[in-house]
């Protein structure tokens, strides 16, 4: 399916290989080309299918705890009723399919002097290069009350499977006139837009099935990614700002954070003090970087992980690479599709690293629709290319939907957003 | 250690404040961008549009066009004229600004290379069928082959996603977008003799084309 061969890949670097190795360096040399990539997300996903693309001389492993993973993009469709939960649901066979040897087991440790990722299954496997790309772990020490038990009742299903069933489960089971209430997180977070479009699309299903319900936003922040287009929405579909508003939104000052909850009766209490009882409860925590980053010693003061931002190489620990949400990845937002792109460029430099070569010039893009009633989607969307002197992924363009853009435009966007879904879930997974 | 590298962190300082300082000066007040690291092959800049456009530009849809196996004059084209405003779009004329004309040439000549994968879509059979003496009446002297054509600046429509060919002649005969001359008479002869429904069975015709 590629048209990219190890030795178009390798005239590609822009760098002279030796005389006479060009074509098969490693057997020449006799170097090991052994990557393993920990975690079968986007960012992982997608690294270990483009490693493979841009030299399937590379001996690929990824390793996942899970056999499917769920999609948190288009998973607040799940929670409005639009989509089924098997609709964003994806298994591991096209990277198989693609000559990746795929593991399900638990990474437990990763030693960087010794090369060498440890599993609960009791394996080894050593790596000459390794990819990181854990996603997101919960600060729920930050909420008083809250804690991964407390998730079956009062989910986050801010990693997408079983509590997006849950939370979905909670609203249809929800009498109508009730109050759900959605404690959004501080920054830095996963999908930035996420929390908003949630409460468009249950605002949508509320709309149509309880329509006398309620949704209040509690966050911490005083403004939000999308801010203009998603306030223009809810005024449009929901009320927003008239007496009668179905979404209400308390943000503008600090105090609308969430510190504790009890679970027991889904009652919050924000920083002001202020208590609200809700009938469902979904909480957001603030964030960190997944669990095996902080294990293995990848995070700094911040609690993400520091890396090149051409190579992804953390600045900590040479040879381990560090994609999507989880790493500094400075000028982009911390998105699924961010996760792919970067997952691509470090791809690519692993694979001219593992052949001697200097990586080659990058490129990033992001894309980012939001879905905020029937007929009715925005976007963000950026190119970057990285400074020169590698401090920043800076954005040569890009921007959001005009606001003022007429109603075919939002229409096509969800249009578009499902395509975009339909195409970068194939590019993550293969298939 | 704190000593040592405090002084490292001061001197890197020093140096940044210099470089800033310089910076200013040479953009004469204006706000100076950071020189960027550009040259990225063909490769790796498509990489970055497959997220969208599906894995060597053959879209899942069903909206998002095709692109791979298209011909590189007509990429090329499109590109330009989503950057300038000229062709009208929703996010491609916010993306295609960021690509110089070197890259779009690169990326146009990497996807004309990619094999066309028609769209695999449901279509209206009955349409489709009247839909298919009325492209070979209206559109086949520029859109040769049945709508396979991908040259001299020619897209090909045979298996291009029906939402897509909607949405683009939805913009030609709404005047958003400019056809050529030939096209304009075509069209306007089209929907004079068949009205809107013979210009869904040319597109549903199209969309059956697998």
């Amino acid at each position: 399916m590629t048209k990219v061969n190890r030795r178009t890949f390798i005239q590609a670097t822009g760098v002279a290989a030796a005389a006479g190795v060009a074509g098969m360096p490693n057997v020449v040399l006799g170097a090991s080309k052994k990557v393993v990539v920990v975690g079968g997300g986007p960012g992982g996903a997608t690294c270990a299918r483009y490693l493979k693309i841009f030299d399937p001389g590379i001996d690929v492993t990824l390793i996942e705890p899970n056999q499917h993973y769920h999609t948190c993009f288009m998973s607040n469709e799940v929670l409005a009723g639009k989509r089924t939960i098997e609709q964003i649901r994806f298994g591991y066979d096209g990277l198989k399919k693609a000559g990746i040897n795929v593991v399900h087991d638990m990474v437990t440790a990763i030693d960087p002097e010794k090369k060498v990722v440890k599993t609960a299954g009791g394996k080894d496997f050593a790596y000459d290069r390794c990819v990181v790309a854990p996603g997101i772990d919960f600060r729920y020490e930050t909420i008083e009350g809250y804690d991964e038990a407390a998730t079956k009742t009062v989910p986050h299903a801010w990693k997408a499977g079983e509590q997006t069933v849950t939370l979905r489960k909670q609203l249809e089971a929800m009498k109508d006139g009730g109050l759900f209430v959605l404690c959004a997180p501080p920054n830095p977070y996963r999908c930035p837009p996420g929390p908003y479009e949630r409460a468009s699309l249950i605002a949508n299903y509320f709309k149509k099935h309880k329509p006398k319900s309620k949704i209040i936003i509690l966050d911490p922040k005083p403004k939000f990614s999308k801010q203009g287009l998603f306030k223009a929405a809810w005024k449009k579909f929901y009320g927003f700002g008239s007496d009668n508003a179905m979404i209400e939104w308390r943000g503008a000052q600090e105090e609308a954070g969430v510190v504790s909850v009890d679970v027991a009766s889904k009652t919050v209490t924000t920083r002001f003090g202020d208590k609200i009882k809700a009938d469902v409860l979904n909480v957001v925590p603030a964030q960190k970087a997944g669990k095996i980053a902080h294990v293995a010693g990848l995070t700094n003061d911040s609690g993400w992980c520091p890396v090149n931002l051409h190579t992804f190489e953390s600045t900590i620990h040479k040879g381990i690479h560090v994609i999507g949400d989880a790493s500094i990845a400075k000028g982009m937002p911390k998105s699924g599709y961010a996760a792919n792109s970067e997952a691509k460029v470090c791809a690519a430099s692993v694979a001219a690293l593992l052949n001697g070569k200097e990586p080659p010039a990058p490129a990033y893009v992001n894309t980012c629709y939001s879905i905020a009633a029937d007929d009715w989607g925005f976007s963000v969307a950026a190119v970057y290319k990285l400074a020169r002197d590698g401090s920043k992924i800076m954005k040569v363009s890009g921007g959001l939907t005009p606001g003022d853009a007429p109603a075919e435009y939002y229409k096509r966007e969800v249009f578009y957003a499902h395509s975009w879904y339909n195409n970068i879930t194939r590019d993550i997974f293969g298939g | 250690m704190p000593g040592r590298r405090k002084h490292t962190l001061l001197l890197a300082g020093l140096a940044l404040a210099l470089a800033t300082v310089s910076a200013e000066a040479d953009s004469h007040g204006g706000k100076k961008k950071p020189e960027l690291i550009s040259g990225a092959s063909a490769e790796m800049l498509a990489a970055q549009c497959d997220g969208c456009h599906g894995p060597n530009g053959a879209s899942g849809g069903p909206a998002i066009p095709n692109i791979g196996g298209h011909d590189a004059e007509f990429l090329m084209e499109q590109m330009k004229g989503f950057a300038s405003g000229e062709i009208p779009s929703t996010i491609m004329g916010r993306i295609a600004k960021g690509y110089t004309d070197d890259e779009i040439k690169r990326l146009a000549a990497h996807y004309a290379k990619q094999k066309w994968v028609p769209a695999k879509q449901k279509f209206d059979a009955g349409l489709a069928k009247m839909g298919a003496p009325l492209a070979e009446k209206y559109c086949e002297k520029c859109h040769e082959d049945g709508g396979r054509k991908a040259d001299e600046g020619i897209p090909v429509l045979a298996g291009q996603w029906l939402p897509y060919l909607h949405f683009t002649m939805a913009d030609f005969i709404s005047g958003k977008r400019e056809m050529t001359k030939k096209m304009k008479k075509r069209v306007n002869k089209l929907m004079k003799s068949k009205g809107e429904k013979g210009l869904n069975a040319v597109l549903e015709f199209y969309a059956s084309q697998q």
